[in-house]
């Protein structure tokens, strides 16, 4: 497709979001720079749950009237969707969560009471997000383990060369952003995974960002775990995914007790039900995990990956050819590939104050540490700016974007026309 | 220009956030407390110097945007040399100015400061940004009243 062309289709797309039509209260047009923070709905998931709530809604798996086994039968079909979508084996490999922070956690804890000993090591990196440092914090301290994170390239990439260094007999898993939220960059996880098949360390992937932008399949790359939000892919709040590897589902206890997670209940000794119900007590997100598989037909059969890629590219040579061109900026995770997303500073301006600024333009964009910490530590910056884009940003934008920079560059440095107060 | 924006990054915050007072870290202090804002990464330490019933000197340091960093020059400009009862006046006259839901007019006491803490009254139209304001002043009321043992959040106020 030609660049019009691309354009042209993701114009069309943006009427699929009802919410792009939205004006700040200046009257500015929205600009929605926020989307690796959660990325906005298209009108077929709004549709989705509402139509759901309003005639399909019941409790699943118990319920012997009609309407329970519809609801139940749409929130399986659900999970087949997820199931093809990732190409796992089959459905009791995908297990639904409220998000990938839950599902880590319910990683975390079901390794840790079956599979962990004291002294283990898991190899972490520098870029995680505190999702993928903080559950294993919690566990390293209860048993202890050792927390290894691997270190950056100075391009902002997760530096695969020292992997063989910290693999050692102690280590029992690797856990690793396949893409950067707050960089970009996207991880070397086919290396990675080919040299923790040939030490058999399992490989945990916090696919958040990545699955956004580029189709993964869990044949071509087989990791043992792997984990995203629904909300980022265009989906519900409150709904995220875990797959686990036939044989972790069985290995794994439970994460919660409670209902629908049980085969029979007793004083004396209760079993649990087989995979996936055994990690899904209580009643799930059931209009949210169908609103999901919607968000997921709508992604792969109406945009396709193959315009998210073309277009996403397109939008990247224009976002850092306009990035590159205000005085004072700096781009922090070059490294190629990336996604469309970058972390930058202006010189002199603090973060906030730049997001305070384009936010009056209209321009919604993130300021923080993006819940990196050991990241920004690692940049030497307490904080950045992060602009992230979807496939219906438009080229006009990122034009506008960078008239706002250049304004805030111009607006933190004007001269002070009278220094009234004293030094 | 956006005439909002213009209100709230006052030339007055522009410069003191440029050019802040007293910033640094006293070498004896008699006070000492760290604040922090764990939602955008604001960072204060304040270093004091109370000698009877006055703070006689004060420093701060910190990385902090320029809604913090000017509020924390202008809190030490304004409270250097102060008996520790008119800093307590202040610290609540600031804390009301941009928390409360109707702000009562700056008490009459408080005059010389008008301009200075009416500065910042416009942070009040930016809920995300207003503890940027009141960080470095929780900090100050933080170390004089000895609760250092932990860096002051703003999320536990």
């Amino acid at each position: 497709m030609t660049p019009t062309a691309l354009i042209e289709k993701a114009r069309r797309l943006r009427e699929d979001f009802p919410i792009l039509a939205r004006t700040h209260p200046s009257g500015r047009p929205l600009i929605y720079f926020d989307n690796a923070a959660t990325a906005q709905k298209p009108r077929v998931v709004i549709e989705r749950l509402a139509s759901f709530l309003a005639h399909e809604n019941a409790n699943i798996h118990r319920g012997v009237h009609w309407l329970s086994q519809e609801a139940t039968h749409l929130y399986e079909k659900a999970r087949e969707t997820i199931q093809h979508f990732i190409g796992a084996a089959s459905p009791e490999e995908i297990v639904f969560v409220r998000g990938a922070t839950e599902g880590i956690n319910l990683i975390a804890q079901g390794l840790r009471r079956s599979y962990f000993q004291p002294g283990d090591e898991i190899i972490l990196s520098t870029l995680e997000h505190h999702a993928n440092i903080v559950p294993w914090q919690i566990v390293a301290e209860e048993l202890p383990l050792c927390l290894r994170p691997l270190p950056l390239t100075p391009e902002g990439a997760i530096d695969i060369s020292a992997l063989p260094d910290f693999i050692s007999p102690k280590t029992r898993l690797i856990a690793i952003s396949h893409t950067s939220n707050a960089l970009g960059t996207r991880t070397a996880i086919e290396e990675i995974v080919a040299l923790a098949k040939t030490y058999e360390i399992p490989v945990l992937l916090d696919a958040c960002q990545s699955v956004v932008h580029e189709p993964i399949d869990v044949q071509k790359l087989p990791v043992d775990f792997l984990v995203f939000s629904g909300h980022k892919l265009y989906g519900p709040t409150g709904i995220g995914v875990v797959y686990m590897r036939a044989l972790w589902g069985r290995k794994l206890p439970p994460y919660q007790g409670g209902g629908d997670m049980i085969l029979r209940v007793s004083w004396e000794k209760t079993r649990y039900a087989p995979p996936p119900a055994k990690f899904e007590a209580g009643t799930p997100a059931i209009a949210e995990a169908i609103g999901l598989s919607t968000a997921i037909q709508y992604l792969t059969e109406v945009v396709g990956y193959d315009f998210i890629q073309a277009y996403e590219a397109y939008l990247t040579d224009v976002a850092e050819s306009i990035l590159k061109s205000i005085p004072g900026l700096t781009l922090y995770g070059t490294a190629r590939p990336k996604s469309p997303i970058w972390s930058f500073g202006l010189e002199g301006v603090h973060p906030h104050d730049l997001g305070t600024f384009l936010d009056s333009w209209g321009i919604a964009i993130r300021v923080g540490h993006h819940c990196a910490q050991p990241l920004m530590d690692a940049l030497g910056v307490p904080a950045t700016a992060r602009l992230s884009l979807a496939f219906y940003n438009l080229p006009e934008e990122l034009q506008i974007l960078g008239q706002a920079l250049q304004a805030a560059h111009d607006f933190f440095h004007k001269p002070i026309s009278s220094l009234s107060h004293e030094r | 220009m956006n005439a909002e924006l213009e209100n709230l990054y006052r030339e007055l915050i522009l410069e003191h956030s440029r050019y802040p007072r007293n910033y640094g870290r006293l070498s004896e202090p008699t006070h000492q407390a760290e604040g922090y804002n764990p939602l955008c990464g604001d960072q204060v330490y304040l270093t004091l110097q109370v000698k009877g019933d006055t703070l006689t000197d004060i420093r701060f340091e910190g990385q902090s945007c320029a809604i913090c960093k000017a509020s924390a020059s202008v809190m030490t400009h304004l409270v250097k040399g102060q008996p520790l009862a008119q800093i307590e006046q202040l610290y609540e006259a600031f804390h009301e100015l941009l928390t409360s839901e109707n702000p009562p007019p700056l008490s009459h006491t408080l005059p010389l400061y008008q301009d200075y803490l009416m500065a910042f009254a416009a942070v009040r139209n930016y809920p995300m940004r207003v503890k940027c304001a009141t960080l470095p002043w929780h900090t100050l009321h933080a170390a004089l009243h000895e609760k250092h043992h932990e860096p002051v959040s703003t999320e536990n106020l």
